[in-house]
């Protein structure tokens, strides 16, 4: 009943340009905006469990779970300037929690996402053979579009520029412009369900 | 055809190392989609102000990170007002190197594209604001169309907007010029939904490599007037900006990674090839 009345009223509110209206909308965002800050809660609070169950009862590599715990209590730690202001910001500037965001977050999250280098080149040496049509055509497309801009190519890289141009504004752009489009007419179908309530997926039941 | 894909790994380790320590550049071509980019925010004049949404964490920082210094670095020198802010919960780090590095370098003279500029100090609520994270971008986004105050009272630092020298009279994206999105991830989509959808405002978009073919449409359909993929986007942007930096060196180790990993499909292939016609002998 709840999921109906207030879809409806946010379909109508989104017509009515009155400021009425613009109030009801940014009212209704801060309380989304509110009641997203408590996943972040339940966030920590599963984090801490799984962690502590793990190293309770020696599951393997309960090792690790001593140190995303450690580095989930001293951020929290650094983050609240030590524990002594907790309602302001101040936090952000400690040195410690600068510190370690800049020279162990930002490190280990950069490394992580350079290993899929390494990964697709290996993906792509193995998966980019000309076993078909479509396959040869894959493959083709795959080099044209990384070595269009190849200044190794000389005369070579001009036609390759236009060729690249061609393929990322036709082809790809149509088939794009395809699956984006057959994507919102099936989000607008699943919310209208989702308002009528025939789907009920998001409430735990069949 | 097919050998351990360690000798790969080696390989491709060797060529990156290689590549880093041999310093040379290699000539960057600017494409149309960058140079748009670049001609909106070079047309900006000295009070203008524009919105810069940094929404990428660490894990894209190699190909985002240049985009942003470039960018950034050309307004202060303009003298271009800046709001900052980020929907990714990782992002506000960003935005802080990004301010505390710019800050030393716009201490020096400089001349980019021969154009001088003196050395001055940015100060923060004056040349800009960092407005910091809100959860649910589709939400933040939309309420900043209303007013930047609805999903960020204060700024990242606790100040209040409304005692902001910068955003007196700012009400929300009327008052900016333009917004460019330096997104890794749907955050992007969500500008374009949301903010262009919505309130109109002319929005470029700064994406990693792997998203770049897919916001052609957009392109196309004047959703975005400008489009930076991926290194070589951030590479177009720095050598427009005549102000090269770590996208252009990292610019050398792409092309001969490219290069590496297509010797690597060729040789597949006629691994490939040569195995099926062997067969078709047998």
């Amino acid at each position: 009943m709840m999921v109906f009345v207030f879809g409806f009223a946010m379909i109508i509110q989104y017509f009515i340009p009155h400021q009425a209206s613009e109030w009801v909308n940014a009212f209704l965002m801060d309380w989304m905006m509110i009641i997203g800050v408590f996943a972040l809660a339940l966030g920590i609070w599963s984090l801490i469990k799984v962690s502590w169950d793990k190293i309770k009862y020696k599951k393997p590599n309960w090792e690790y779970a001593i140190v995303t715990l450690a580095g989930l209590f001293l951020m929290i730690f650094f983050g609240f300037d030590y524990f002594r202001h907790f309602s302001t910001p101040i936090g952000s500037d400690n040195y410690m929690y600068v510190h370690f965001y800049r020279h162990i977050v930002i490190p280990i999250q950069s490394t992580m996402f350079s290993l899929l280098a390494f990964f697709i080149a290996s993906a792509a040496y193995r998966a980019f053979r000309a076993r078909s049509l479509l396959a040869t055509l894959l493959l083709i497309a795959a080099l044209v579009i990384m070595l269009r801009f190849n200044p190794l190519l000389g005369p070579i890289q001009p036609i390759m520029e236009k060729f690249s141009v061609w393929l990322l504004n036709v082809p790809n752009l149509a088939a794009k412009r395809a699956i984006v489009i057959g994507v919102g007419l099936g989000m607008v179908a699943t919310a209208l369900k989702v308002i009528l309530g025939i789907e009920r997926a998001y409430l735990g039941k069949d | 055809m097919s050998f351990d894909r360690r000798w790969v790994f080696l390989s491709l380790a060797i060529v990156c190392v290689g590549t880093y320590l041999w310093d040379f550049s290699v000539p960057i071509t600017i494409s149309e989609e960058a140079r748009s980019i670049y001609d909106e925010v070079a047309a900006l004049k000295e009070g203008d102000m524009i919105y810069m949404s940094v929404d990428y964490d660490p894990n894209a920082l190699a190909e985002l990170h240049p985009t942003t210094y470039a960018l950034a670095e050309l307004c202060f020198r303009k003298k271009v007002k800046v709001i900052f802010g980020t929907l990714s919960n990782l992002g506000q780090g960003m935005v802080d190197q990004v301010l505390h590095d710019i800050s030393d370098s716009l201490r020096d003279t400089a001349t980019y594209n021969g154009v001088f500029y003196e050395g001055r100090e940015i100060v923060n609520g004056v040349d800009y604001v960092f407005l910091g994270y809100k959860p649910y971008p589709a939400m933040v986004i939309q309420a900043m169309g209303l007013d930047f105050r609805v999903p960020f009272p204060t700024d990242y630092y606790g100040t209040p907007i409304d005692s902001i020298p910068i955003m007196q009279g700012t009400k929300n994206f009327d008052q900016c010029k333009l917004v460019v999105d330096m997104a890794a991830g749907n955050v992007a989509e969500m500008w374009i939904t949301y903010g262009h959808g919505n309130y109109g405002v002319p929005l470029a978009l700064a994406v990693t490599g792997v998203m770049g073919a897919d916001m052609y449409p957009y392109l196309r359909s004047g959703q975005i007037f400008g489009l930076a993929a991926g290194l070589l986007g951030a590479a177009q942007l720095e050598k427009l900006c005549d102000n090269p930096g770590r996208a252009m060196d990292g610019m050398r180790i792409q092309l001969f990674a490219h290069i590496l990993i297509i010797l690597f499909i060729i040789m597949g292939n006629i691994g490939f090839l040569a195995t099926r016609k062997l067969n078709k002998l047998k």
